[in-house]
């Protein structure tokens, strides 16, 4: 039988608490969305991540659009399938999932309880906004380091372990770090 | 049987649609989906010959590098291969995996062999900066699909670009033996660029949809000749290949992608996991 990821337990037990005493409306739908987690970095939902840009509701059905990170990003997948797994549990179906591309994705739609949640994970979060990386004068703002707080960083590798991230050094307290990257 | 994973399945997910373009209801028309094919097969091919690298990059940092742009561009693949495929039913695994050479319309540059690492970085040189010129332009698509996916392509070719350039005046500004598989690599792969600028018929009968190749011609001169001039490199006057990808006439090496790229899918129909 050909299986996919089943929903992480607590995603899915969360949204079907959310359910219990709410009727179905587009913010419900939304925050039973915005209860997914990027199964690359746990500790970010879709909701801080940017990703989750719209629940609409019509009776039983909803419909929720996602933007893609990174186009090949194949956690886009696992949380797509999250999504849906989620909304069932809460009472939802039929539930479709679009993935819209316009306007492309960018961290500057990651939120500031993402970014704190991600410095607490070990995960500096992406420096400045998009607009300083783009046109003929580029700007790189210090990365700070999550566990010691330095602003003396350097960047070792602009690729990572997944696309989004990149590989940094603190020259202070010399520990290696990821960098969520500014795009 | 008890599945370690639960009782979900497939089935009963209703599965949405591939990463799809700004509307997922939008079929291509067939010119159009050509085109996407155009766009689609580069992406593909480049993406599955930067994959051989993994494991064999000169350095880890490297391996990750060009995994990461490798994937980058398969997610663009699947994008734009999806939309070719809207017109006619096909899917994206469909066209990749079971069309045989001469229905591939990549273009003879980056069907190129890896080679050494400068040549792979020569490739991506010539490669980035094509896409980043052509997905500037194609965002101003009068189709709403292609314009999606060229803005969020151009993101990434913007900084697979910057590492080509990057790796590009380090080999040719490095040691004798860098500098001289720099040239090398340089000479190999030039005369696969003028391919990528040949306007055909397709392109006329796409007014406002495609970007016409040739429009491209003098950005990308632009670019590489301040790139050649940080790394003290010239353009090669040798012979320019006349190509033909676009029209399913393929170099060579193609065949040996696609065999590794497709067997799996043909030997075993139907495989997941």
């Amino acid at each position: 039988m050909v299986t996919l990821r089943q929903a992480q337990g607590p995603d899915a037990a969360q949204g079907a608490d959310a359910a219990r005493g709410s009727g179905r409306s587009r913010e419900h739908a939304w925050a039973v969305a915005a209860t997914v987690t990027d199964p690359e970095v746990p500790v970010l939902t879709i909701e801080d991540l940017g990703v989750l840009r719209s629940a609409e509701v019509d009776g039983d059905r909803a419909t929720v659009t996602l933007t893609p990170t990174y186009s090949g990003c194949p956690a886009m997948d696992a949380m797509r399938d999250d999504v849906i797994l989620a909304l069932n549990a809460a009472g939802y179906s039929p539930v479709e999932v679009r993935m819209v591309l316009s306007p492309a994705w960018t961290t500057d739609w990651m939120t500031d309880a993402g970014k704190r949640k991600l410095t607490k994970y070990g995960i500096a979060p992406p420096s400045g906004r998009a607009a300083l990386q783009q046109g003929i004068i580029r700007l790189q703002l210090a990365v700070k380091c999550p566990r010691c707080g330095s602003l003396r960083t350097r960047e070792v590798s602009r690729f990572g372990s997944t696309s989004c991230k990149a590989l940094f050094e603190c020259l202070d307290c010399l520990e290696p770090f990821d960098h969520f990257k500014v795009i | 049987m008890s599945d370690p994973h639960g009782e979900v399945t497939v089935d009963e997910l209703r599965l949405a649609d591939e990463l799809t373009g700004a509307d997922a209801a939008a079929a291509a028309s067939v010119d159009a989906a050509e085109y996407a094919l155009w766009l689609g097969d580069d992406a593909l091919i480049l993406a599955q010959q930067l994959g051989g690298w993994i494991a064999r990059a000169p350095e880890l940092e490297e391996d990750v590098a060009l995994g990461n742009i490798a994937l980058d561009l398969l997610g663009h693949a699947r994008s734009l291969l999806h939309y070719a495929g809207t017109a006619d039913g096909r899917s994206e695994d469909d066209l990749a995996y079971f069309r045989d050479e001469p229905e591939f319309r990549s273009a003879w540059i980056v069907e190129q062999p890896n080679g050494d690492f400068a040549q792979t970085i020569a490739r991506q040189l010539i490669a980035a900066t094509y896409m980043f010129e052509l997905y500037s332009a194609l965002r101003d698509s009068s189709d709403a699909t292609l314009s999606a996916i060229a803005e969020k392509s151009l993101k990434e070719v913007d900084y697979h670009r910057d590492h080509a350039i990057q790796w590009t005046l380090r080999l040719a500004g490095g040691t004798d033996e860098s500098r001289s598989r720099m040239i090398r690599a340089i000479d190999d792969v030039w005369p696969y660029v003028d391919e990528l600028f040949r306007d055909e018929p397709l392109i006329d009968r796409l007014e406002g949809v495609a970007v016409r190749p040739s429009t491209l011609r003098g950005a990308f001169d632009r670019v590489i000749a301040v790139v050649f001039a940080e790394a003290e490199l010239e353009i090669p006057d040798g012979f320019t290949s006349s190509g033909g990808g676009r029209r399913g006439i393929h170099f060579s090496n193609l065949g040996f992608v696609l065999g590794e790229m497709q067997v799996l899918a043909r030997q075993h129909r139907g495989a997941t996991w």
